[in-house]
């Protein structure tokens, strides 16, 4: 019981990132400002629903499976707003010769 | 009673409703496709919602991650080459027209034809399932009740390819982006990764949702991956071996259902003895084939004996 109010918590927290990083998104001028939003409240979103669903997984395979999932998409959404960042960065400095 | 996820229910059909109107009327290419992308990953959560996790794998995999990835190329090879807009005559729109009208007319006809409440043929493949050789439903239907139809599907794979590479022979392709060393770097790191869950899909296909096509789109990922990283150059040489990888698949389901044939059964009646292991080796054969053709189809042209010149690192 006190497992699963404490997993609901980190849920509602975790959800809580991403509308606070989908606000970011939508209301912040640039594209490096709104990807600086994305990107960490994403992250930190990711990571506490990781954590509370990991807390109501059964087995321990599932929490194995939990943590990948967790580990994968933080990596490929690090390395993709490097990617948007670095063609926002290269985009600007060819308008800017 | 009302159901507790009613609500989500609604929104996503909402959700993917109005996805579709905004694919439709946005104005910018590159946010067209970005809500098309939007649009198939919602499509997939209501496949898990309608508890069709197959359908659900194959569009989230296929109709979404690759689909998007071939009209992003698409995109980066037209607007590299900008031409000005054909108007389209009428003639076509009117076809088109007409033509969307009657699929959706026979959709509908099909639709309110169907009774209500109707068991299906979910009972004759439930007695069947001991003699199919495995244990899942939905493969045993694909790969052996109806595998006809699924010989079909990867055939249609294969004349994709073919076509592809007449078509795209004497096109100009723009040089591919440059995405630099953390990519690569994360491309090392995913490889591995996605092989394992790649093989996983197709293993697991024979108890649990998964099979051929959601694996081999997830291994055709890796294709992606090297392509875009350039960890793999195609070559002409290499021409030789895509081919094989192309017609592998049609060719061993194709040769299984004459073999099994030649053995005075009809085509696809597996020896019982041998079913699961002529439904696995059809299945890691397409497998191969669908992650060849759909990396092929990234990667689009076929490799010419000439260098396309490329810009420097």
């Amino acid at each position: 019981m006190l497992l699963d109010l404490l997993a609901l918590a980190l849920i509602a927290v975790g959800a809580f990132f991403f509308v606070a990083g989908t606000i970011g998104l939508l209301r912040f001028p640039d594209t490096l400002c709104r990807l600086h939003a994305l990107t960490k409240a994403d992250g930190l979103g990711l990571g506490l629903t990781c954590l509370g669903v990991a807390l109501l997984a059964g087995t321990a395979g599932e929490v194995v499976r939990i943590v990948l999932i967790w580990f994968f998409v933080a990596t490929s959404s690090a390395v993709c707003g490097h990617l948007i960042a670095r063609h926002v960065r290269r985009a600007a400095n060819a308008g800017g010769r | 009673m009302v159901e507790p996820l009613l609500l989500f229910d609604a929104l996503l059909g909402l959700a993917i409703v109005a996805l579709a109107v905004a694919v439709l009327t946005v104005h910018d290419r590159f946010a067209m496709i970005v809500l098309f992308i939007v649009f198939g990953l919602m499509s997939a959560l209501a496949w898990v919602r309608l508890s069709a996790p197959d359908v659900a794998l194959a569009e989230a995999a296929i109709g979404t991650g690759l689909t998007g990835a071939l009209l992003l190329t698409t995109l980066h090879h037209i607007r590299a080459a900008p031409a000005a807009p054909v108007p389209v005559p009428g003639g076509v729109v009117v076809a088109n027209l007409g033509l969307c009208a009657l699929i959706f007319g026979g959709l509908a006809f099909a639709f309110l034809l169907t009774p209500l409440q109707a068991p299906g043929l979910a009972p004759a493949v439930a007695q069947n399932m001991a003699a199919s050789g495995v244990g899942h439903p939905v493969t045993a239907v694909l790969l052996n009740f109806r595998a006809y139809d699924t010989l079909m599907e990867v055939v249609v794979l294969l004349a994709a390819i073919v076509a592809v590479w007449m078509v795209e022979r004497g096109t100009v392709q723009a040089p591919a982006p440059v995405l630099g060393e953390i990519y690569r770097g994360f491309s090392r790191l995913a490889l591995p990764a996605i092989v394992v869950i790649g093989s996983y899909l197709l293993w697991v296909g024979a108890q649990a949702p998964g099979g051929a096509f959601q694996g081999g789109a997830v291994l055709a990922a890796v294709g992606l991956l090297l392509l875009l990283g350039r960890l793999y150059r195609p070559q002409p040489a290499h021409r030789p071996f895509a081919r094989a990888g192309f017609v592998l698949g049609t060719a061993v389901f194709a040769g299984v259902a004459l073999l099994v044939a030649g053995g005075g059964r009809l085509p696809f009646e597996y020896p019982a003895a041998h079913a699961k292991t002529l439904i696995l080796l059809i299945e890691g054969m397409v497998t191969i084939s669908i992650a060849v053709t759909l990396a092929a189809l990234f990667h689009g042209r076929e490799p010419e004996a000439v260098p396309v010149s490329e810009k420097s690192e």
